[in-house]
């Protein structure tokens, strides 16, 4: 396995800093090298957001992932105007296309538009647009599958909020599907 | 034991408690809330105290307190925060108390920004406060070596009565990685027979103090702090030499651009210049012994460092003369790129030829 770099980004409130630490979380329970490295400032709430997720199976050096990403997960039009340049070429480039309707400017990357606010609305919960833009990722990338994300995911909610597992798992499950579909081509 | 996922600054609470932490005094500042954040909700839960003081100043003097009555205490803080504090932790080193401080380090000077920095290196290894005192510096590179040093710190700080200083920077302190907590080894400590808890009528006092109007004793103070320095630079001195055996360039570099050196040094590897990587774990004592284990591959060294240039000065000490002594460095809350690095190494190599 080759190191998966990939960065996450929208806007505060989408939950991109949740997908990125789900990431990692099912990385580090499959016993592979993980890190998580938050965008950090003073305009959190509304503005823009990122992670950088690294998943090795050596140790990682440095957590920043600087113009060698292997995939960028954007939720908006800023972040992958802002990060389509920190892409190798041949990476993948896994837009909203709820949100996003430009092109991005590289012609030497894999572009997997991706319509998550509907495919979130239609499954009856908007909130999981990041969960479907993390299933179309994981369909695109061959990282992980659905069931080891969703294992992760039981973990992170535990008994108390077990409740919460199956709509994110179905989201999960949907945005594989389509990315599926949206690359056959 | 089970790998957890966490937070630098979380980790570096847990690992504290773990490492006997009873007591924690701080004031607020990013980017390291989560440390004063976690210590608030866990350290009551095992019979602690957390205390939000009115300042840093207060809070190192509450540090100050706490230790002179043999507690296990720290405070933690950011860069102007502990620029605060300076004067708190040079009394401490005066009146010999064991107590550990974390900086996790932003960009300056003044308040400068809220984003890492490493421009604290000669506040934290040659003293901010007044007086020929020295304190431990631990510089972690990853969250476990974070863990791993923050378990140890108050049994070093116990042994030789010093202030621990663990330094990191807010990249350490927000990014996330898998940590076990893993017991230190055991040192034999010794006891505290220094502290004011009350005399019981059986002892003459303790006194607590930095004050030495004596001249003659004041020097014996300090003879006596130097010796322990000297004791200390001889048995906690700690660094990674990483691919030195070949080198032509050697990296040397701490923390956070550490990492990234060591992209660099695989990027340049990769395309046939061989490159390598002193890293001090702990700034003081300074590794100046790595330098020596060095063969006669190596043709230069290179400080990657996020300041304008500070543990270079270490460095060209190192290197007495042996090698020319490269910079790269970003400040400011800019962290050194990886692709930057690669061409300041090979444009460098090309000078010294």
């Amino acid at each position: 396995m080759s190191d998966h770099k990939i960065i996450c980004a929208g806007f505060g409130g989408q939950g991109v800093m949740s997908m990125g630490r789900l990431l990692a979380y099912t990385g580090m329970l499959q016993g592979l090298e993980v890190s998580w490295l938050p965008s950090y400032g003073p305009e959190m709430r509304g503005g823009t957001a990122n992670c950088h997720v690294i998943v090795s199976e050596t140790p990682i050096g440095s957590p920043i992932i600087s113009r060698d990403a292997s995939a960028v997960i954007a939720l908006n039009l800023p972040s992958m105007i802002k990060f389509e340049n920190e892409l190798v070429p041949g990476g993948q480039l896994v837009t909203n296309s709820s949100l996003i309707t430009a092109n991005p400017k590289r012609t030497d990357i894999e572009v997997i538009p991706i319509a998550a606010n509907e495919e979130a609305a239609s499954l009856g919960s908007a909130k999981s647009a990041n969960m479907i833009m993390l299933g179309s990722y994981l369909a695109v990338s061959s990282l992980f599958s659905v069931d080891d994300v969703a294992g992760a995911l039981q973990k992170v909610f535990g008994p108390k909020k077990a409740d919460l597992l199956p709509p994110n798992r179905a989201a999960l499950a949907r945005g594989c599907e389509v990315a599926q579909s949206v690359v056959v081509r | 034991m089970e790998k957890v996922l966490m937070k630098g600054n979380e980790a570096i609470g847990a690992a504290a408690i773990r490492g006997g932490c009873a007591y924690f005094f701080g004031y607020p500042i990013t980017p390291q809330n989560e440390i004063p954040e976690y210590m608030s909700r866990e350290l009551p839960k095992v019979g602690g105290v957390f205390l939000q003081a009115e300042s840093e100043v207060a809070a190192i003097n509450m540090v100050y307190g706490a230790a002179g009555a043999g507690a296990r205490v720290m405070t933690s803080s950011s860069s102007p925060g502990i620029s605060l504090k300076q004067e708190g932790i040079s009394y401490i080193a005066g009146a010999e108390l064991p107590c550990v401080i974390v900086n996790m380090m932003r960009g300056g000077p003044g308040l400068g920004g809220i984003q890492p920095g490493q421009a604290d290196y000669f506040q934290a290894t040659r003293g901010g406060g007044n007086g020929d005192y020295r304190h431990i510096v631990y510089a972690p590179a990853s969250i476990q070596e974070t863990v791993d040093i923050m378990m140890e710190a108050f049994d070093t700080a116990d042994l030789y009565r010093v202030p621990v200083l663990v330094l990191g920077d807010g990249m350490i302190g927000q990014m996330m990685e898998p940590v076990e907590f893993r017991e230190p080894r055991k040192r034999s400590l010794p006891s505290k027979e220094w502290t004011t808890t009350g005399t019981g009528g059986s002892r003459s006092p303790n006194i607590i103090s930095s004050l030495r109007l004596d001249p003659v004793q004041l020097e014996e103070l300090n003879k006596r702090l130097h010796a322990k320095y000297a004791e200390i630079e001889k048995n906690e001195t700690r660094w990674e030499s990483y691919k030195t055996e070949d080198a032509e360039i050697v990296f040397v570099s701490y923390g956070t651009s550490s990492r990234i050196a060591r992209n660099a040094l695989e990027i340049l590897r990769a395309d046939g210049v061989k490159a390598g990587l002193i890293r001090p774990v702990t700034l003081w004592p300074f590794p100046f012994v790595a330098f020596d284990e060095l063969g006669t591959s190596v043709r230069a060294l290179m400080s990657v460092e996020m300041s304008m240039g500070q543990m270079v000065d270490d460095v060209r000490i190192a290197s007495n003369g042996r090698w020319p002594v490269g910079l790269h460095g970003r400040t400011g809350g800019m962290v050194p790129v990886q692709h930057d690095v690669v061409e300041a190494a090979r444009t460098f190599l090309r000078e010294v030829k």
